[in-house]
């Protein structure tokens, strides 16, 4: 075993399972393509097919003609029925498909056999035994043509036998290319894996592979260059590419303290950063392993399918024995022969692939789609529960809004001004240690106000604090903070009560014994949560918000972003209690946070958003992550969703409707009525198309577009 | 009825009889993971138009390591999925992949290939 190269099998909780090797280097599970993948494999496969589909071509064209010389003028008077010219033709036309057998047709025999080894049956032992009976049957016919009791049982089926097997090698080429397309996207991400870094070593910039960079060096990162892992910036200012992790089509800004991912292209400036996630910890390969991981689970349905599955090939041998027993016993004559075409036509037309592969490659392809916008679904399960979704129950903070404080307004009493309000209120603040008091100092550092030092200061919890600027006597508070030094709000008392409608907290600022002005501070609601909340609401969803604000608050958001619902002053602790009642309300719910604080809650939605985040923690709390902060993503999420699942049961329907329909067609239930019976070589061209059918419906969903489900 | 029908109705009804017994009603009794040296409970499974064995005893409580070897490049058999257990894998040809995973109680769980077309099962016992 320690001689094999092991290649690691994942979980989804993000820790790779197996043993490491000595050909493991330092990262072992860090994104890297293998010698030998799936995708190599494939196209080897691919080319040996198209070799095996050329091959029975070549036979299959002049075996067609000569199987009936009598419907062609020429040939007609050379090889005439009972004649030794025509036996003989035959006799070249059985070694030649014997020869298509053995090179084109040879996985249907070996696939039939390990099958059988294992005492099941697949596609293959359907086709090995079909295309077998035909050659068989034609051969016995040609060498002992005495065992017939009629001269026009022993015609041959040599046509049926190499037409059947390159078609459906053709149609298993067809496969093997359109299953490629639909795991694109996890190769396209695995493809985004930088290959090198710089990094500062010993005060010497060093190219390294970037396996080899470990958490705490410091990476410099060029313009223009692929940031090799995750971390977070110590120096330098850029716009960041993070489009195609995050899905946002925007680059970012980027400065000392944000962190940056790996795999993101760095566009304007140049920075150095704290690598922070190496190796399998990089959202990158979390991502992937994820992708992966969902790519491969079931959707509920699919258990269904697979006891259908697990009884269908049997089943159709079954009934093609009795089609044989009663086109023989019930049959027109040559009855042997009826028989023996309506037994294979039925082999070859049932398509248990069609069926298989009609959830898989669905999921697949929605999976893939999810994850280059920015949306990583969990599992099979997660998708079919956020299709049934009608309610959605959105955290305030951090996801209808930015979580994180600013000033909005300056309000000046008569004779102030509004830089001064602020520059003096910033420097009042300076040492507070008050989170709305961060949100004024950094207002004033962003305008570019100069740091004023207070001589002294002095915080009164709950109320307010006290500053002596210079000579300049410095009060910022609540309204009651300054009446309790007498001083009279006056006229701001009016714009301070419109502020708080709007959802904003005032804050009074008094300088020498006058009132100066309120400052407004609010979480400001990001850019697109109000088109986002429309988008959920016109695919018919009840959008709640759910947050710890007062009602006044709280009603002032809603009224912004307009949701359907508000469930205000609710503590932490309780939201997942909240969903609880929706959910007895006969809702089917979903819960969207930061999955931060929210995890019970995330827990306790039929489906629970994470937003804004690719931490480990995040994902394991929810069934689908949206890497980027915008809402946008959970609309993105519900309509892939929905499509997938749309998708899916088309696939379903289409597989079975196709073997239900198909099958007694192919026994002849039709014949007795107008007397139609199924040749072979449609039944083959058929089952061909079916499986690519499948597939193709399934990679129709890449050109989904999102733009429109989110417009 | 000639005797031919007859012959033919008798065959098609064993046919159909052995069908039916050959694929659905014999059930193998499995092989036993056996222990190695780290504690896991280890087997071998060949992946090449099925799984070899395709039935592995586990005993429960006890961490178990499946390590899957496909020796074929037929697309079908590229992926392994245990979904009772949450896991799967690509299996690259020729190359040994491990999937492992802490069996809990007694029961029977299918590991398949993406189609569901291969099948196998794990039986777990009780310790």
């Amino acid at each position: 075993m320690t001689s094999t190269l092991h290649t690691p099998a994942t979980d989804p909780a993000g820790a790779v399972s197996g043993p490491q090797t000595a050909e493991a280097t330092h990262h072992p599970a860090a994104v890297t393509a293998p010698a030998s993948s799936p995708a190599h494999d494939r196209q080897a496969e691919y080319r040996t097919l198209m070799r095996k589909w050329w091959f029975g071509a070549a036979v299959g064209v002049p075996t067609m003609i000569l199987s009936y010389p009598w419907l062609f003028p020429g040939l007609r008077d050379v090889f005439t029925r009972g004649g030794a010219a025509l036996w003989w033709l035959w006799v070249a036309m059985g070694v030649a498909s014997l020869a298509v057998l053995v090179y084109s047709g040879s996985q249907f025999f070996t696939g039939a056999w390990e099958a059988l080894k294992h005492r099941s049956a697949n596609m293959h032992t359907l086709i090995a035994i079909g295309t077998g009976t035909a050659w068989l049957y034609s051969t016995v016919a040609l060498l002992f043509p005495q065992l017939f009791p009629s001269a026009e049982m022993t015609d041959v089926y040599y046509d049926v036998t190499v037409v059947v097997t390159a078609l459906v090698v053709l149609g298993m080429a067809m496969e093997v290319k359109a299953r490629g397309r639909t795991s694109e996207a996890i190769e396209k991400l695995i493809g985004l894996a930088p290959k090198m870094a710089r990094v500062v070593r010993d005060g010497v910039e060093l190219e390294v592979p970037v396996e080899e960079v470990v958490v705490g060096d410091t990476v410099v990162v060029r313009p223009g260059a692929k940031i090799p892992v995750d971390g977070v910036i110590t120096d330098g200012v850029s716009a960041v590419d993070e489009s195609m992790i995050t899905g946002e089509s925007m680059p970012v800004e980027k400065r000392a303290g944000d962190e940056v991912i790996g795999a993101t292209i760095n566009k304007t400036g140049a920075f150095r950063f704290r690598a922070t996630k190496v190796g399998a910890d990089t959202t990158l390969a979390t991502i992937v392993r994820m992708v992966g991981d969902a790519q491969a689970s079931k959707v509920p349905i699919q258990r269904i399918v697979d006891v259908v599955s697990g009884y269908f090939t049997p089943a159709v041998m079954i009934l093609a024995v009795a089609g044989f027993v009663i086109w023989y016993d019930f049959g027109p004559a040559p009855a042997f022969a009826y028989a023996t075409i309506v037994a294979v036509t039925s082999l070859i037309i049932a398509c248990p692939c069609a069926l298989g592969m009609a959830t898989p490659m669905a999921l697949t392809t929605g999976v893939g789609l999810a994850a280059s916008n920015g949306i990583l679904i969990r599992s099979g399960d997660a998708l079919q529960a956020a299709k049934r979704i009608d309610t959605i129950v959105l955290d305030k903070t951090g996801t209808i809004t930015l979580g994180k404080p600013a000033v909005t307004d300056v309000v000046p009493a008569n004779g102030f001004d509004v830089d001064v309000v602020l520059a003096l209120a910033a420097a009042a603040e300076r040492d507070s240690e008050h989170p709305l008091a961060a949100a004024i100092v950094e207002s004033a550092a962003e305008r570019g106000f100069a740091r004023l030092e207070p001589t002294s200061f002095e915080a009164v919890p709950g109320y307010g604090i006290r500053a002596l600027l210079g000579e300049q006597r410095v009060l910022v508070g609540k309204r009651a903070f300054l009446e309790a030094k007498e001083i009279s709000v006056g006229a701001l008392e009016e714009d301070a009560s419109r502020l708080a409608d709007e959802g904003k907290t005032p804050v009074f600022v008094a300088v020498d014994g006058r009132a100066a002005g309120v400052v407004a501070i609010a979480d400001p609601v990001k850019p697109d949560s109000r088109g986002a909340i429309a988008a959920l609401r016109r695919l018919g969803l009840q959008v709640v918000m759910i947050t710890g604000d007062n009602h006044r608050t709280a009603d002032a958001i809603a009224r912004q972003v307009g949701v359907d619902r508000v469930l205000a002053e609710v503590l932490p602790v309780d939201k997942a209690y909240e969903v609880r009642k929706l959910q007895l309300e006969g809702r089917t719910v979903a819960m969207v946070g930061d999955g931060i604080n929210d995890a019970p809650a995330l827990a306790q939605a039929d489906v629970g958003f994470a937003i804004g985040t690719g931490t480990d923690v995040a994902i394991e709390a929810s069934d689908i992550t949206l890497i980027s902060g915008s809402l946008h993503g959970v609309v993105s999420a519900i309509a892939i969703s929905r499509a997938t699942m749309r998708n899916v049961y088309q696939n379903l329907f289409g597989a079975f409707a196709y073997n239900s329909l198909g099958l007694p067609v192919a026994l002849g239930v039709l014949y007795p009525f107008i007397g139609l019976l199924l040749s072979p070589l449609l039944a083959a061209l058929a089952m061909s198309f079916s499986s690519v059918t499948v597939i193709s419906n399934a990679n129709r969903l890449k050109r989904f577009k999102l733009a429109e489900v989110s417009a | 009825m000639t005797p031919d029908q007859f012959l033919v109705t008798v065959g098609g009804l064993a046919a159909i009889g052995l069908i039916a017994w050959f694929f659905w009603l014999k059930r193998s009794p499995g092989v036993k993971a056996s222990i190695v040296s780290d504690g896991y409970q280890e087997q071998m499974i060949l992946v090449k138009g099925g799984y070899t064995p395709n039935t592995i005893r586990v005993t429960a409580g006890r961490p178990v390591r499946l390590l899957f070897r496909r020796e074929e490049t037929a697309a079908c058999s590229e992926q392994v999925v245990l979904a009772d257990f949450g896991k799967s894998a690509l299996l690259p040809t020729g190359q040994v992949v491990p999937i492992e995973f802490m069996p809990g109680e007694s029961g029977t769980h299918e590991f398949t290939c993406q189609m569901g077309m291969l099948r196998g099962q794990i039986v777990v016992e009780a310790a």
